[in-house]
């Protein structure tokens, strides 16, 4: 058996999954079309962070474990690009609050230039003080009030600055384009330090990112959450109260509800695949281009790619924003399919290990092995609190029903996810740490 | 008058929670620090550790006061914390065993056992989720000051109070001996000093005759009596919730790194150097401030430099520093 | 003539599955004697020493101490048998005192080492004042002593040094060598890597040159040092 169909059999196993979610619902599979395309357009969204990840990790070694807060910039890009404006927030506190940010890039580049231009010593340590203390005061006094102002405006629903009013589709590349800007400004920092250092700069970075995102409200509305975000796709409720769409629904034998709701789902689903398959060629491009082949030479032989002259920092630069650009797409993606900014849902081990078991189960350095990582532990993900409450009933079958231990074990089913995936994660590690479809 | 009392709140609102909010950091940064110099990797799985030793003692405490156990005004949670070290410790030598054995044996990369710590951080935080749930769990009990605030303004008069927490008492004497105790082995003992020799020197320490697993093995004994103090000490002070545990992982990378990974007196320094930042840094100052100032300058906002929620850009930004400037840390720590 | 008491005899083999270094090499040394290896750069002198000690596999060929036969032993059991090496760099445990460094090397014993680490005391009488020292801050010649005495406090029954003057200025040089003749009284055999191929072979009861992982030449140090084809080739004339 060649590789290729042993791959294209297990692709064919991962979409059996999803069919028999639809079809059956035997044991934890629901038997409900409408959870099959649930499941799929979330992997879909799954299976293009972990291309972002096999980007950075697979291609370069890069230990990037800030997956969440390139996400969540995405989500951002959702709020800033596609909500309506927000009336009078610009009036009120745009000026301010720009003033305040070149206030605050100015306070840096002094700083910075003081570090560089003046003699070391006890001075020039008072003088950065300075320089960072005024810029703090000053920065403080043009920003505070312009938050004030814009968090003032209509604060039970907007209270935050706003967005473009742009169509949603456009917040997606932008997404891109902030985890972009992030990532580079993130690799000028932390790239060139030992991997075990990145990781952890990394981590920090995403919590950080998600702080400043839940704490400034005039930006995102912070935990407040920002709901009703404009879709790509029409809503149910329309192509309810449409006849033609009803009679076309019931031409498959599909009733209103049932046929509007799976409609707009493929419709997400037909969005997500198209994305993912031009990113897909694009990485696949990627990894045969001279480029690519020389990001793996690196990864493999840092100290002799150096010596041969390649720019090592800068090309890692290069991946790890490009990388993390793919996050930020899906981060945005994944906003827009939920329809809502929750920002305080953010939480790594969702956001940014559950996307690294994917890719080292799936296959790191290879971008189908990729994608299927994504769809496969995406769709395990789901369903392993079902398939833990089946084994749980079963384990304890004998105790009784009103066992405390039974009825605690019930409970807390919905916990054996982590303890799953570590498993998964550790299984695949030690066993067939190359993943399912190996690096060519 | 006004100085002592700027003093006083000072004292009670900064000094003493960072104080031992610091010592707490500094015991879980000796944990990561000490993994990180004998086994070589950053362990993230280090705040699940804390978490699962806390979880134990939580347990073991419940237990306790069922049956109406004390230890008088000390919280009962001392009593349980000798079970939770030998829970943590069962634990950690399993996990050895079974999952880390393995990678060193092949001599493994560093970046891989990280992620194999990543897959046990996983399977340690479902096992302490799957076991007590997510939920807020308080388990403080006797007597809750040392000093209350209100005895303390009687007694000197002042208007500011000065309240010691019990729980912030026992963190600082506990750290005192638990490290004092770390540092006696690692100086004085035959195993200490193998351990020492072991991180400096790998393959001097095999010609040597000592054994790497016995190292090992004793160091994941102190990572289990270290990481469960640290998680009760931090639990009885604040409260002990699993996914809290996780993001404490931060600011301890953050001490022991800023420290100089590998070095114990860095991660002492480190855990210090975070705690007192995080703390003044989000301290709204404007009670000090209003007794410094004269009467009518006294400041209007709450001079609050960063918001609370911003304290863990703060313990990253300074390892972000500390870094760029010296990424050794502090204290020369040791790079693999 | 009885064997010798420790013979890395016809040595072959090479570091993991790659080519052999060593072809059918034999060195050997008795007690009281310091045998040193010398030889071109890439000669195979220190792979010769660590195929001795155990530090890679051979194809053919045996080691054996005191007629005990130890090829299949792993270096840390040849330690245990009474073989006392030192490496040529990182031979030191830095952020240690040289006190505790001592101490390390006797690791393995389980009874009083305070006599051993006096006698080392007394043979580098330096090391006594910089005991509390972390070794790391010594100088480098001071190093190389610590190295050897971490090695002879397990109480060999042979000593093996990886070129102990590396990087060492010639006047250290000079004093490490005294104290290694007095090493050798002790009735300790020592074998013993240099680079230094003259001063190193003033000194040797026994000399082996090595070229290309083959015994060239073998002989007395003073012999060697005569031999018209040796100074030659490698002694600068």
């Amino acid at each position: 058996m060649t590789d290729t169909i042993k791959h294209s059999l297990m692709f064919a196993a991962v979409a059996l999954l999803f069919l028999l979610e639809g079809l059956t619902d035997w044991s934890f599979f629901s038997g409900s079309w409408n959870s099959s395309l649930v499941i799929l357009n979330m992997g879909l969204i799954s299976a293009i962070m972990a291309l972002g990840v096999n980007l950075q990790w697979g291609f370069a070694g890069l230990f990037n474990v800030g997956v969440m807060g390139f996400t969540a910039l995405g989500g951002l890009a959702v709020v800033l690009t596609a909500t309506p404006p927000t009336p009078g927030a610009w009036s009120a506190g745009g000026p301010g609050i720009i003033m305040a940010m070149v206030m605050g890039a100015l306070t840096v580049v002094a700083a910075v230039a003081a570090t560089r231009f003046l003699p070391r010593g006890g001075l020039r340590a008072l003088l950065i003080l300075l320089i960072l203390a005024v810029g703090f005061v000053i920065y403080r006094a043009l920003f505070d009030p312009s938050v004030e102002a814009i968090e003032a405006i209509n604060p039970a629903l907007e209270g935050n600055i706003g967005g473009l009013g742009w169509p949603v589709i456009l917040s997606w590349p932008v997404g891109g384009l902030l985890a972009a800007g992030a990532a580079w400004l993130i690799g000028k920092t932390a790239l060139g330090l030992r991997s075990d250092y990145l990781a952890i700069a990394t981590l920090g970075i995403a919590e950080i990112i998600i702080a400043v995102l839940k704490n400034e409200d005039w930006l995102s509305r912070g935990v407040k959450n920002v709901v009703g975000l404009p879709r790509p796709v029409p809503f149910e409720v329309d192509l309810q109260n449409d006849p033609a769409y009803v009679e076309w629904f019931a031409g498959f034998g599909l009733d209103p509800v049932l046929g509007s709701t799976l409609y707009v789902k493929l419709g997400y689903t037909l969005l997500f695949t198209l994305v993912l398959l031009v990113l897909l060629w694009m990485s696949q491009m990627a990894l045969k281009s001279p480029w690519g082949r020389m990001m793996r030479a690196i990864r493999d032989n840092e100290v002799a790619a150096r010596a041969m002259g390649k720019n090592v920092t800068k090309r890692h630069l290069q991946i790890f924003v490009l990388g993390s650009a793919i996050c930020g797409i899906a981060g945005a993606m994944m906003t827009t399919l939920d329809g809502q900014l929750t920002l305080g849902t953010y939480n790594p081990l969702r956001f940014t290990f559950l996307i690294w078991v994917m890719v080292i189960v799936g296959g790191s350095g290879n971008n189908f092995g990729a994608v299927l990582g994504g769809f496969l532990i995406w769709f395990l993900w789901i369903k392993v609190e079902p398939m833990s409450l089946e084994l749980i009933t079963l384990l304890t079958s004998g105790l009784g029903e009103d066992s405390g231990l039974r009825a605690h074990l019930m409970e807390n089913a919905a916990h054996m996810r982590l303890l799953t995936m570590g498993l998964i994660l550790l299984l695949v590690l030690r066993f067939s740490p190359r993943g399912l479809i190996p690096e060519k | 008058m006004d100085f002592l009392n700027a003093i006083v709140a000072l004292t009670n609102f900064v000094m003493i929670p960072a104080v031992a909010y610091g010592s707490q950091l500094a015991l879980g940064a000796l944990g990561v620090t000490l993994i990180y110099s004998i086994l070589r990797f950053s362990n993230f799985a280090h705040g699940d550790t804390m978490a699962f030793g806390t979880m134990i003692t939580i347990l073991v405490t419940w237990d306790f006061q069922s049956r109406g156990i004390g230890f008088g005004p000390l919280p009962t949670a001392l009593l349980a914390l000798p079970l939770g070290i030998v829970a943590t410790m069962a634990l950690m030598l399993i996990t050895d065993r079974t999952v880390y054995r393995f990678y060193r044996a092949q001599k493994a990369k560093p970046v891989v056992f990280v992620m194999v710590s990543l897959g046990v951080m996983f399977m340690m935080n479902g096992l302490v989720r799957l076991i007590i749930g997510t939920e807020d769990q308080r388990f403080t009990d006797g007597e809750r000051f040392i000093i209350k605030a209100r005895v303390f303004k009687e007694m000197t008069g002042l208007r500011e109070g000065l309240a010691i927490k019990t729980t912030q008492g026992i963190t600082v004497v506990t750290a005192i001996v638990v490290v004092a105790l770390l540092f006696w082995f690692l100086n004085k003992t035959r195993t200490g000093k193998s351990m020492r020799a072991y991180s400096d020197n790998e393959d001097l320490a095999l010609l040597s005759g000592i054994n790497p697993e016995r190292v090992v093995m004793y160091t994941w004994l102190i990572v289990a009596t270290l990481a469960t103090i640290a998680g009760v000490l931090y639990g009885l002070d604040k409260s002990f919730k699993p996914f809290t545990y996780f993001q404490l992982l931060l600011p301890i990378f953050a001490a022991a790194i800023v420290g100089g990974l590998g070095s114990p007196q860095g991660a002492i320094a480190g855990g210090f150097i975070i705690a007192f930042s995080e703390v003044t840094i989000t301290y709204a100052w404007k009670k000090v401030l209003g007794y410094l100032m004269p009467e009518n300058m006294g400041p209007d906002g709450l001079v609050q430099l960063l918001s609370t929620d911003y304290k863990f850009a703060v313990s990253f930004a300074i390892l972000i520093i500390v870094l760029l400037f010296k990424p050794t840390g502090l204290f020369k720590g040791k790079s693999v | 003539m009885s064997e010798p008491f420790l013979i890395g005899d016809g040595m072959t083999g090479g570091y993991g599955k790659g080519p052999d270094i060593l072809h059918d090499c034999t060195i050997a040394v008795n007690p009281g004697e310091i045998a040193v290896i010398v030889g071109p750069n890439g000669a195979g002198k220190s792979t010769a020493m660590k195929a001795v000690f155990g530090m890679l596999s051979l194809n053919a060929g045996a080691v054996r101490l005191g007629g005990e036969d130890i090829t299949r032993l792993s270096p840390q059991d040849r330690v245990v048998k009474g073989m006392g090496f030192v490496p040529q760099t990182s031979n030191i445990f830095t952020s240690m005192t040289v006190e505790e460094n001592l101490e390390m090397g006797a690791f393995i014993r389980t009874d009083d080492i305070t006599e051993t680490m006096e006698q080392v005391y007394n043979l580098f009488p330096i090391l006594r004042d910089k005991r509390s020292q972390p070794a790391g801050e010594l100088s480098g010649g001071q190093r190389q002593q610590v190295a050897v005495g971490r090695a002879l406090m397990t109480k060999p029954k042979v000593l093996m040094l990886d070129e102990p003057t590396a990087g060492v200025s010639p006047i250290v040089m000079d004093e490490l060598f005294d104290r290694i003749i007095e090493v050798a009284r002790t009735g300790l055999p020592i074998l013993m890597v240099e680079q230094n191929a003259k001063q190193a072979l003033e000194i040797a009861d026994k000399g082996y040159v090595l070229v290309q992982g083959r015994n060239a030449f073998s002989g007395t140090g003073q012999e060697l040092l005569a031999d018209p084809e040796v100074r030659k080739s490698f002694l600068g004339g």
